[in-house]
């Protein structure tokens, strides 16, 4: 059995790993042109920020795995979040008949 | 023991590989129909890392909710909502692009310099292994137990909603009146409710 917290990989790579993950994902929900892909963004985001919560629970909260615990509601409200998502996404395409984000500027002032 | 470590570091750095080409890919490509599958790729390899971490329970949550049920709800989106149309050219695009790619890296090079400055409380305790899938049932039915109901909640909410939102208005008979509707109004081509705006 694998000692995690003696192993070579430090806690740091992974959390390293999370943030690039984290800003690729933030650049991409800024600029998608396509309502799909920023939908794509938002879950790229969601796991990074899982990474970490997974990282520090198996590092620095030894027995008690209160990350993975908190990891699994993430991955129930990220489901929750793509199913709604994806309606809204729906019901504006059969209203604009595209899915240029630049098209839906109804509240832009 | 040191070809088990180093076994381990292998496969880290592989699916980091894996991991942060593909969220290039899925950002970058110009195909939303590849970036979709590279997506499911990158949610595999995730599921690999929390193996890597020992938490057998969160990465099949991993594969059966993300590349099971988010990847092909995408996937099933993408096929509903793919048409092919010329996107209109917008004034300073790259520029845009450029200066958010900056504050990205700038986000990116403040989130390194926490991960390194800061004293993490290492080496920890030791890690539970295997035995993990055992502890988040006793964690999810005694002090998560308000979240877990909560979860379950949420989920009819969503799905209540979703159905709402996506379902086609179609009504065989007049709600008031009871009287048949004229089908043709139904079948003619719906016009756009909203106003485009863009030009």
């Amino acid at each position: 059995m694998i000692e995690t917290s003696q192993g070579l990989i430090p806690l740091q790579a992974y959390l390293i790993l999370a943030s690039l993950l984290f800003c690729i994902g933030v650049w991409g929900l800024i600029n998608s042109r396509n309502a799909v892909r920023v939908l794509m963004s938002i879950e790229l985001m969601l796991n990074a920020v899982n990474i970490n919560l997974m990282a520090f629970s198996s590092y620095l909260d030894g027995s008690l795995i209160r990350g993975q615990v908190f990891t699994v509601f993430v991955i129930t409200v990220a489901a929750a979040e793509a199913a709604v998502g994806l309606a809204i996404l729906l019901s504006l395409y059969r209203n604009r008949v595209t899915v240029d984000m630049e098209s839906f500027n109804l509240l832009k002032w | 023991m040191h070809i088990a470590q180093y076994t381990e570091l292998i496969c880290f750095i592989i699916l980091g590989a894996v991991i942060i080409i593909g969220s290039l890919g899925v950002v970058l490509l110009n195909n939303i129909v590849y970036s979709a599958f590279l997506l499911g790729g990158v949610f595999m390899s995730i599921a690999g890392l929390y193996l890597l971490l020992n938490a057998s329970f969160v990465a099949a949550a991993q594969v059966l909710v993300y590349v099971g049920a988010v990847n092909v709800l995408i996937i099933f989106a993408i096929m509903l909502v793919n048409k092919r149309e010329e996107l209109s050219p917008i004034k300073g695009l790259k520029l845009r692009r450029f200066i958010s790619g900056g504050v990205c890296a700038c986000l990116l090079g403040l989130l390194i310099r926490v991960n390194l400055t800061t004293k993490w409380n290492m080496p920890g305790p030791a890690s539970i292994g295997e035995g993990s899938t055992v502890r988040i049932g006793e964690h999810l039915f005694t002090d998560y137990l308000l979240p877990f109901e909560l979860a379950s909640v949420l989920l009819l909410m969503a799905m209540i909603g979703a159905i709402v939102l996506a379902r086609r208005d179609v009504l065989n008979t007049d709600e008031e009146t009871q009287e048949k509707i004229n089908q043709e109004i139904i079948e003619e081509k719906k016009q756009p409710l909203l106003i485009d705006q863009s030009s």
